[in-house]
């Protein structure tokens, strides 16, 4: 283990990141028609062979590879080629996008109105387009962008549009084929529509894949798709999804192109347009009336105001160098290519990988605004009880002590530092003023404004303590989703916290071992890449030593003198998770008989009874992404089984025994032991 | 300048006397290819021209070479890097000598030398490493003595000898290994006896009811031509190399000629093959066209690469000669045309005698290498062409690529042939673009190996290699690895990006031979070798990767052993292991290639 620790680190507060530049500032000072109708040229790829949208659904009907799979197909169930062909092109003609650059133009005149209501500014690193516009030229490029908002995939082809690249074509979900006009347009601005579940049906892979790959390798234009799969309703990154990302690599693998480059990108917004319907869901209570009409209530949402908009493109990746030395290509030289195979372990494990660097390479890059370290400890402070709030300068001293720390860790912070740290808390303050409370000199979250039942000799029919739990809780969960935007940075460091925390001793192996215990139980809830338990482990140790927390030796790990603060604030940091975790196998071991489709609603009643008696502190426990995340992990981790197939479909299996031993050891009451570890 | 003793000399008259065979050694150049008096080089007036009589372009100035040099490679004739005149002999290592054996050879009266430039002369092949060595003077592991054998019987003696004493013998025949077969394992620390086959070259018999000659096979590819052609016949096997490499070479690495489409490869050529090995000689009872007789012993002997013995003799196929032959050349508007034109004479099974497709690079480059025009007319036809096929036809003169042809046979049958050839390439944008090209591009196979000479004189070091590849690769091959080249080049800094192009030289049922070519500009650079090596190894990495194999016919020699046995597998390294080891325990024949 870390006997051989190496570190090896670049210092993460070396980081060079680009600047940034605001494209709003010209579009208010300039014609948005001119600049809707402007020429517009993009640099193209060296290898394209232009063609048309027609002719591409062609070379996809045409292709061995969808040849084989109609003839198979056709075999299988009894049809005539024709028919499954004819099946296939009306698969194709469901999907395929028809980019034309007048609705692009159109999109570029009316988001250019909407953005400059909405949005202070949007800023982009212009470095980055730049090597966009490099990489564009010289390989096929797939855009990875992250995703916290329908907003994510028109702001990219606006600014791709604004710069003069090479608009994209977007894999998008189906739903929103739903909305008839809408999805008509997004397909002429290059979306293209897959549906959310196609398990075994063959001829749909086969269409999709093909298509996917055909517009990559001939270079018609930049594929986009989002590797989390969907919005993330938390802010945090979402464990990758690998279906398309598989599909964009396979050129490369299989020699059809020299190399692909995969671009992460950053988007980062100072107020998410969904805060609250994101809150709302995750904690299952219906959407408010005002918005059930749509998503984009235009009268109150045009007249808020949400900041600014970061959007980072990052260095470009190369598959080829990803692969180089992991993947040994000649696999592929025994059957012929156009034969869909299974990809080998080999493959899947260096997708996966692969997967994750990207992410981790989105979140190092999001900028994040000094509104997100406050949600820290405004998180912290309601956490702690402290009903009476913070007074301002002392949430200022911990705003700045906070600060200073993320950057340490290497965060991509965006704090005028030529500003007051007062001002600069202020003004974070007001524009979240939804979610705060300010009164005589204190700051709190602003719970009991919400609902507006606490107005005075209103003698509404009361409301139950659940409700108002309920909504207490969507501010909180509005308020942790911007917390979640910087969890990245801290989570290493913070699982050694805790580790050395629960820790008996102050053995490096033994809080190794629980290091190791807490980042495998807590592997669906982060982006920790699988495997890296080490490299987590050192960067951890590696940070808190350089910033004086931490003194490490052979065989001891010892907490300074000034180490005690970040190590209580890092543990404060997983707290609510070690608690969620907890508070689940608590649930399950109460449990007899329970199906997948029970657990959320149970769970959260569990809960509830659980927060309204004090024994939980934390709120944010009801969101059900977390439950989700504890169930995988109790899933993959064997404790709970799911039951496939028979009657029982979908039935839960509990292990009662192990259930109970790992709420012990998230609890600290139980040592990792080494066989624990082993175990896991 | 003598390279061989008296002795040998007054042996070597002898044995040639009823051919025109001359000592090769004599008239060849010892750090670079060829014959001494044919090489390229920039006159006074600063044009390039080929010295000697001996080919089409000799004597000839060629305009365009400067420019594409100083274009291709940011070459300058400024910046010259002249090879070391004449070998110092007191570079050379003083010979291992087993006394024993010497004692022994003397009195078979078998011809041998130490002397130091015999010795270096047949110390390696052509591999870039081997001659840039050469160039600078340096010498590393030779053999510690020569040995001409005359006869089959004389090899037997010698590797008897060779056994008894315990003497590493390696056969040597044309000395045109590009795979650093011939290098002396520095590891090898008894004598090392280079067997030089060269005086082994006489046509033993000609069998005409059955089609077939008995051929020593010391014997050098024009030579037998040559002789065969004196009776009315000929092999047909005819390798890039086929001037200077031997018969026995050809057995020992899989050989490949260039119109294998009519006459066949090495392995379709040969009937019978006499080899003397440590455990005696080895050799078929009968001369059958085919046996069923379990796996075909000559599989074991073609490609050993003088791992397991010497081949003495062999007996091959021949065929009349030709009544008739034509060159043709067809123009494609890009490289994917001309390849999918390929394959489709492929799957006709109706390619000629010779089909080659050279990319864009590479057409420019055979354009640069044309010789002047002595009249006006034929600069303004070239003119005209040029014009039709660029303007009028549109092909884009940085993409457009060419294919050249011979066709062989009756003049009917050849006519007949070669108007299904046009009409197939016509089918893929392919435009007819003359005899002459095509006779061009032929030439340029010989003349191609002195052009890196002239390279080297200025800084730019490359060379060529092979793979086959089965049909649905070979775009995505020439394209990968072409662009790996590149990259690599990048990476190692060198400061000029690299002439990096390709060819298709034959066509099979199944796939095709691909050539590269590879080359740059070294300046810049410590050790030019040891990047060159990097980047080839990158290439050829690539091309494993890409579905290509690790030879077509060049061999794997010491240079790409590494890959066997990802190659061939474990219990294929094994099975050839296992004849090694059955046949040589002693590892007499140590070149130490292959395995």
């Amino acid at each position: 283990m870390a006997s051989e620790a190496v570190y090896s680190h670049r210092d993460p507060m070396l980081k060079k990141r680009d600047d940034f530049e605001d494209i709003l500032e010209e579009r208010r000072n300039s014609s948005d028609l001119r600049y809707a109708l402007k020429c517009y040229t993009p640099v193209l790829y060296k290898g394209l062979t232009p063609c048309k949208v027609s002719e591409l659904k062609q070379m996809v009907l045409q292709s061995d590879q969808l040849g084989y799979v109609i003839t198979q197909v056709s075999k299988e169930k009894g049809m005539t080629t024709d028919e499954v062909t004819g099946d296939a092109a009306a698969i194709l003609e469901e999907m395929a996008q028809r980019l034309q650059l007048s609705t692009v133009r159109f999109f570029a005149f009316t988001l250019s109105k909407v953005f400059k209501t909405l949005f202070r500014s949007i800023c982009v690193n212009e470095e980055g387009l730049q090597r966009l516009q490099q990489a564009i030229h010289n390989h096929p490029v797939v855009l990875l962008p992250s995703h916290r908002s329908y907003m994510d995939f028109l702001l990219m082809s606006y600014i791709l549009y604004t710069y003069d690249l090479a608009l994209p074509v977007i894999a998008a979900g189906m739903d929103f084929m739903g909305m008839k006009v809408v999805g008509e347009m997004l397909r002429m601005s290059g979306a293209f529509f897959i549906r959310r579940s196609f398990g075994g049906d063959k001829l749909y892979w086969a269409v999709f894949s093909e298509y996917v790959k055909i517009m990559l390798k001939n270079g018609y234009a930049p594929v986009e798709f989002f590797l989390e799969g969907t919005r993330s309703r938390t802010a945090k990154s979402l464990t990758p999804k690998l279906g398309l990302l598989n599909i964009v690599m396979d050129p490369f693998l299989k020699g059809e192109v020299f190399d692909i480059s995969l671009v992460p990108v950053s988007i980062s917004y100072e107020r998410t347009l969904e805060e609250a319907l994101y809150a709302r869901e995750l904690l299952g209570v219906p959407k408010p009336k005002e918005s059930t009409s749509g998503l984009f209530k235009a009268r109150k949402i045009l007249s808020e105001d949400y900041g600014s908009i970061h959007v980072y493109f990052g260095q470009p990746v190369s598959v080829r160098s990803l692969a180089e030395s992991r993947v040994n290509r000649s696999q592929f030289n025994l059957i012929p290519r156009h034969i869909p195979t299974r990809p080998s372990e080999e493959i899947l494990s260096f997708v996966n990988d692969s997967a994750y660097r990207l992410v981790r390479a989105q979140e190092e890059n999001m900028v994040l605004k000094p509104w997100v370290l406050l949600a820290f400890v405004l998180l912290q402070k309601q956490a702690a009880e402290d009903k009476q709030g913070t007074a301002l300068d002392e949430f200022t001293e911990q705003a700045v002590w906070l600060r200073d720390l993320s950057r340490h860790y290497g965060a991509f912070l965006h704090w005028p530092d030529h500003i007051p740290p007062s001002e600069v808390v202020s003004s974070s303050l007001s524009l979240h003023r939804g979610l705060v409370r300010i009164s005589e000199g204190r700051v709190q979250l602003a719970l009991e404004q919400v609902g507006g039942q606490q107005v005075p000799g209103e003698t509404r029919s009361a409301i139950t303590p659940e409700e108002e739990l309920l909504n207490q809780a969507v501010v909180i969960l509005s308020c942790v989703s911007y917390r979640n935007q910087a969890l990245n940075v801290f989570i290493r460091p913070a699982l050694l916290a805790s580790a050395i925390h629960t820790a008996a001793s102050n053995r490096k192996q033994e809080i190794y071992n629980g290091f190791s215990f807490l980042r495998n139980m807590f592997s669906n809830e982060f982006i920790l890449c699988p495997g890296a338990t080490v490299q987590d482990f050192e960067e951890a140790c590696y940070l808190l030593v350089k910033t004086g927390a931490l003194q490490i030796n052979q065989q001891e790990v010892l907490i300074t003198e000034r180490g005690h603060r970040t190590l209580a604030f890092l543990t404060s940091v997983l707290d609510p998770f070690l608690q969620g975790y907890q508070v689940v196998c608590r649930f399950l071991c109460e449990e007899d008989c329970l199906t997948e489709k029970q657990f959320i609603p149970a769970v959260r009643k569990f809960i509830i009874k659980h927060l309204l008696t004090g024994r939980l502190r934390y709120i944010e426990v009801l969101s059900s992404d977390l439950q989700k995340n504890a169930l995988a992990a109790l899933i993959r981790l064997g404790a709970v089984q799911k039951i496939k197939g028979g009657e029982e479909q979908g039935t839960l299996k509990l292990n009662k025994v192990m259930l109970n031993s790992l709420e012990d050891t998230l609890g600290g009451k139980l040592p990792t032991q080494k066989s624990v570890v082993a175990h896991l | 300048m003598c390279c061989l003793c008296n002795t040998k000399r007054a042996m070597c008259l002898l044995t040639c006397g009823q051919s025109i065979w001359v000592c090769l050694q004599e008239i060849m150049k010892w750090n670079g290819w060829g014959y001494s008096d044919s090489k390229f080089l920039y006159n006074k007036k600063g044009q390039a021209e080929f010295t000697g009589k001996r080919y089409r372009l000799s004597g000839m100035i060629i305009p365009g070479l400067r420019e594409w040099m100083e274009s291709t490679f940011g070459a300058n004739l400024q910046h010259k890097t002249p090879a070391a005149p004449i070998l110092n002999s007191s570079a050379v290592q003083p010979p291992t000598l087993n006394e024993a054996f010497l004692k022994e050879l003397k009195s078979t009266g078998i011809p041998f030398s130490h002397d130091a430039e015999d010795r270096v002369f047949r110390s390696h092949g052509h591999c870039l490493h081997e001659i840039f060595a050469l160039r600078e003077g340096k010498i590393g592991r030779v053999p510690d003595l020569v040995v001409w054998p005359n006869c089959h019987n004389d090899v037997v003696k010698i590797v008897e000898l060779a056994c008894k004493h315990n003497v590493c013998l390696m056969p040597y025949g044309g000395g045109t290994s590009v795979s650093s077969a011939l290098e002396c394992p520095p590891e090898e620390t008894r004598s090392i006896v280079s067997l030089d086959t060269s005086q082994m070259n006489r046509i033993l018999w000609i069998d005409e009811k059955n089609l077939t000659a008995h051929v020593e096979a010391g014997i050098v590819g024009q030579d037998l031509e040559r002789l065969l052609n004196e009776s009315g016949y000929c092999t047909g096997h005819e390798p890039d190399s086929m001037e200077f490499s031997s018969l026995g070479g050809w057995v020992a690495t899989r050989a490949s000629g260039m119109k294998k489409n009519i006459y066949g490869n090495i392995e379709d050529l040969v009937v019978h093959i006499k080899m003397v090995t440590p455990q005696g000689v080895i050799e078929k009872s009968c001369q059958g066209p085919r046996m069923s007789t379990g796996p075909d012993v000559h599989h074991f002997i073609m490609g050993s690469e003088g791992t397991l013995g010497v081949v003495t003799e062999v007996t091959m196929k021949i065929r009349p000669m030709p009544e008739y032959q034509k060159y043709g050349s067809v123009v494609f508007p890009n490289f994917e045309m001309g390849v999918a034109c390929l394959r489709e004479v492929a799957r006709q099974r109706c390619a000629p005698a010779s089909i080659r497709l050279m990319d864009n690079e590479q057409f420019k480059f055979g354009h640069a290498l044309k010789p002047q025009v002595s009249s006006i007319f034929t600069s303004f036809l070239d003119g005209l062409k040029k014009f039709y096929i660029t303007k009028f036809k549109g092909f884009d003169p940085n993409r457009l690529c060419v294919a050249t042809l011979l066709f062989e046979g009756d003049r009917e049958k050849v006519l007949q042939h070669e108007k299904q050839v046009y009409d197939i390439a016509a089918k893929f944008g392919g435009l007819a673009a003359g005899e002459d090209n095509g006779q061009r591009g032929y030439m340029l196979t010989f003349v191609i190996a002195y052009l890196r000479d002239l390279g080297m004189d200025y800084y730019v070091i490359g060379e060529s290699f092979e793979t086959s590849v089965p049909w649905d690769r070979v775009l995505d091959i020439c394209r990968n690895v072409k662009a790996r080249i590149v990259r690599e080049c990048k990476d190692k800094g060198v400061q000029f990006p690299p002439l990096s192009t390709c060819r298709v030289t034959q066509t099979y049922d199944a796939g095709a031979c691909v050539y590269f070519y590879f080359a740059f500009n070294y300046r810049g650079l410590s050790d030019p070798v040891h990047v060159y090596e990097q980047v080839e190894h990158a290439a050829r990495e690539e091309i494993l990767a890409n579905g290509g194999s690790l030879s077509h016919h060049h061999g794997v020699g010491k240079l790409r052993k590494e890959w066997m046995r990802e190659t061939i597998s474990s219990v294929g390294m094994g099975m050839l292991r296992s004849v090694k080891d059955y046949v040589d325990p002693n590892n007499i024949f140590g070149n130490r290639n292959l395995l």
